[in-house]
């Protein structure tokens, strides 16, 4: 075995490590803080107005959320059209990489294909448009911090690589779907000597590791907020709050 | 009448347009508010309250171990501080950014305030990645006190996030915790005082509440000439009748209104001296004086063997009300429905033609209507209060669209900022409010909340809009024929 090839299958060997470090961050650490949002108490019923009314109402709110995002509709066009995009392009551009992990590929992928790739041209546009708007709205760059910023222009490295990969790497489609397969068995073969495959791959491990303790739980969160989960019947039938007699008062009379 | 210096918005142009009102968003002007703070608490007020009258030793620690105990405790604060996306959604929707142009006003910067002490403490990853974190101390405590006190609670902003995210929850957080380490305002410490000494947030004693119901008799003796009754502490009576204690010394067209239309029913009510205050100020401090406000007025139905409890026109008296259930009930030794707001109990009884009513006798007045924050947006109650007022006037205009219901601008001065030392803040807050209202020429201002009603004068006079502000059942008492 010459040197090349020995540091090649070091790297191969950090590489795998990698991914199943950062699977295990994302997987863990969503798991875990949402586990915690589910058993924290919520022990006023502060719903918002006018709220459905019965528990497919409050399915149908939630969907609408997490699908139409209907009050950043009502606050902002601009914005709602941008985020709104964004998060689109992000849903078919998973949807299409399903094909590396599922053996066989779903009918449902196959049929997308063709609107997908056209998500990973999109892509950019809503993403600089955020980007700018965070730097171009006073407002807005006074409540952005670094990792705002960070995240979305890793987003775009992580969009921008993908697309290089799609086209200066496609012969080795099949070595990154055979790598994949053999993370998700784990008998975990090399990777596809790529450069181009291996930075997108990096920074995908990156952003995994990052999701669990950054603001991108609002991916798995919004399904925990009060305000939007809740039937809207404070006054009937009674509400309990699981610590309200740990809460002492003296009768002061 | 109260200078603002540095607030932007007198040059800024509102205007009515068919899609609502056009709302001019001002520049940023950092530190524009910061000067405006609430006078500090008094020792004998936190005494009286249960709270700390001194700032506690290692202050900076407790608050810390506050925060993380109201982090177990409250989902909707855990899930509000991880998940907003600093999007910026929110920051032109608070009255009070509106008003000052001051960037901590932004909801979303607000919440920042404290969401930098978390991330500090509680969110090591975030730290390193950058975002900003800051130790609980004495500047930021200072930054607290400030902001937290120029939110009104009135959750405007949480009806435009994309995630529901309620900065007044925030807000609340940040209040229960700033007066568990002995800090809060003068204003909000002294009124729950107040109630647990005289059972009322004005501090009217037992005798002179009775002296005021035996004027009104009189006054509504004069003028419709019938023995119309103010009871006071009459055990048995069928409903008790809990309103802000301003009906009765300020807003009394209210409070014979609520005479008037028992009387017209047949109906024997009563208010009680131990608990003659709807208003929960204890909302705007922690979870367990609002327990203790709440439980005075259960305490008073008890005693007094009433069948139900109704709450008066009062705007954050209904945002505790609706939770009496889970604070201090079951409430089931009273006749069901329960908590009952009496615009319910009014609407209820007009549809089912209870009343005769004449509508042209307010045919003198143009009217419209207020949602105050509390009872629109935190209490539900949108059709009701319209429904009487449908029913009492033949003129009724609405403000434009994007000013009402659920997406109400609040008064200025809920939230425990009805303080004198906040006027520029309360009159800059209110704008919004005045120029919706502006826009329709409106001349009698209808709006069930007693704060509103205190507020909504001044701000109309501050900028020059003219209109007289009074209670929806005024209207229900000029046009009802005993
Ligand atoms: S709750 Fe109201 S006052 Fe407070 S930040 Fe939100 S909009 Fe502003
Ligand atoms: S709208 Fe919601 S998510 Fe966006 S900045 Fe405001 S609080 Fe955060």
């Amino acid at each position: 075995m010459n040197d090349a090839a020995m540091i090649w299958n070091l790297f191969a060997g950090v590489l795998i490590g990698l991914a199943y470090l950062s699977a295990f961050a994302f997987v863990a650490g969503l798991t875990l803080r949402l586990f915690l949002y589910f058993k924290t108490p919520v022990p006023l019923k502060i719903v918002q107005t006018p709220g459905p009314k019965n528990a497919p109402g409050v399915l149908a709110r939630m969907a609408g959320d997490a699908l139409i995002f209907p009050n950043l509709f009502q606050a902002d066009k601009a914005l709602w059209l941008g985020a709104w995009l964004f998060h689109a392009c992000l849903l078919l551009i998973f949807v299409r990489h399903s094909r590396y992990f599922l053996y066989p590929v779903p009918e449902l992928v196959i049929d997308w294909q063709a609107i997908s790739i056209y998500a990973g041209f999109l892509f950019p546009i809503p993403a600089l448009y955020l980007l700018w708007r965070r730097m171009a709205s006073a407002r807005v760059l006074f409540v952005s911090g670094l990792p705002d910023f960070g995240v979305l222009i890793l987003l775009t490295a992580i969009a921008a690589t993908g697309m290089l990969v799609n086209y200066y790497a496609r012969a080795y489609l099949v070595d990154v779907k055979a790598f994949i397969l053999g993370l998700l068995t784990l008998t975990p073969v090399a990777p596809p000597q790529h450069p181009v495959f291996i930075a997108h791959f990096i920074l995908v491990c990156l952003l995994l590791i990052y999701f669990p303790f950054s603001k991108l739980l609002h991916a798995g969160g919004i399904f925990f907020s009060p305000t939007r989960n809740q039937i809207d019947n404070v006054l009937y039938p009674r509400y309990v709050n699981p610590w309200n007699e740990e809460v002492r008062i003296d009768q002061n009379r | 009448m109260t200078k603002i210096a540095n607030f932007p918005p007198a040059t800024l142009e509102w205007k009515k347009t068919n899609r609502g009102l056009h709302i001019p968003v001002p520049e940023m002007d950092e530190h524009a508010s910061a000067p405006l703070t609430c006078y500090p608490c008094k020792a004998k007020d936190m005494q009286a309250i249960a709270l700390p009258t001194a700032r506690v030793p290692q202050w900076e620690t407790r608050a810390v171990e506050k925060l993380q105990e109201l982090l177990h405790k409250y989902r909707g604060l855990q899930v509000y501080l991880d998940i907003c996306a600093q999007c910026g959604a929110c920051a032109d929707k608070c009255q009070f950014y509106l008003g000052t142009g001051d960037p901590n006003n932004m909801p979303v910067a607000r919440a920042n305030l404290l969401r930098k002490v978390y991330r500090y403490y509680f969110k090591r990853m975030e730290r390193f990645a950058g975002a900003e974190a800051e130790p609980f101390n004495e500047e930021v405590l200072r930054e607290w006190y400030t902001y937290f006190y120029q939110c009104s609670e009135c959750r405007r902003c949480s009806v435009f996030c994309p995630y529901g995210i309620d900065t007044a929850e925030i807000t609340m957080a940040a209040r229960e915790i700033m007066a568990a380490i002995g800090v809060a305002t003068k204003y909000v410490t002294e009124v729950v005082a107040k109630v647990y000494e005289r059972g009322n947030n004005l501090g009217i004693p037992g005798p002179a509440w009775i002296d005021n119901c035996q004027f009104l008799e009189e006054e509504l003796k004069a003028e419709t000439g019938k023995d119309i009754r103010m009871p006071v502490d009459e055990v048995g009576a069928d409903v008790l009748l809990v309103m802000p204690s301003a009906d009765n010394f300020a807003n009394t067209d209210t409070m014979m209104a609520y005479g008037k239309l028992f009387y017209a029913l047949g109906v024997s009510w009563t208010t009680s001296t131990y608990a003659n205050e709807g208003g929960n100020f204890g909302l705007f401090l922690n979870y367990q004086n609002m327990k203790k406000v709440n439980r005075r007025i259960l305490d008073a139905a008890r005693e007094l063997k009433v069948k139900r409890v109704i709450w008066g026109e009062c705007g954050h008296a209904w945002r505790a009300a609706i939770y009496t259930n889970t604070l201090n009930g079951p409430m089931d030794f009273l006749d069901p429905p329960h908590p009952v707001h009496i615009c319910q109990f009014t609407a209820d009884l007009i549809q089912r033609g209870a009343f005769k009513i004449d509508k042209t006798a307010n045919d003198d007045v143009l009217v419209t209507y207020h949602d105050p924050c509390n009872v629109a947006r935190a209490g539900s109650l949108l059709e009701e209060p319209r429904a009487m007022i449908r029913a009492t006037c033949n003129k009724f205009v609405e403000m434009p669209a994007n000013t009402i219901r659920e997406k109400t601008f609040c008064c200025g001065a809920g939230g425990g900022l009805l303080t004198d030392e906040l006027m520029p803040i309360r009159m800059a807050g209110g704008k919004p409010r005045a120029e919706a209202c502006r826009a329709t020429g409106a001349t009698y201002l209808a709006t069930p909340c007693a704060i509103c009603k205190a507020q909504l004068p001044e701000v109309m006079k501050h900028w020059n809009v003219g209109v007289k502000v009074g209670g929806v059942h005024d209207l229900l008492s000029k046009a009802m024929i005993l």
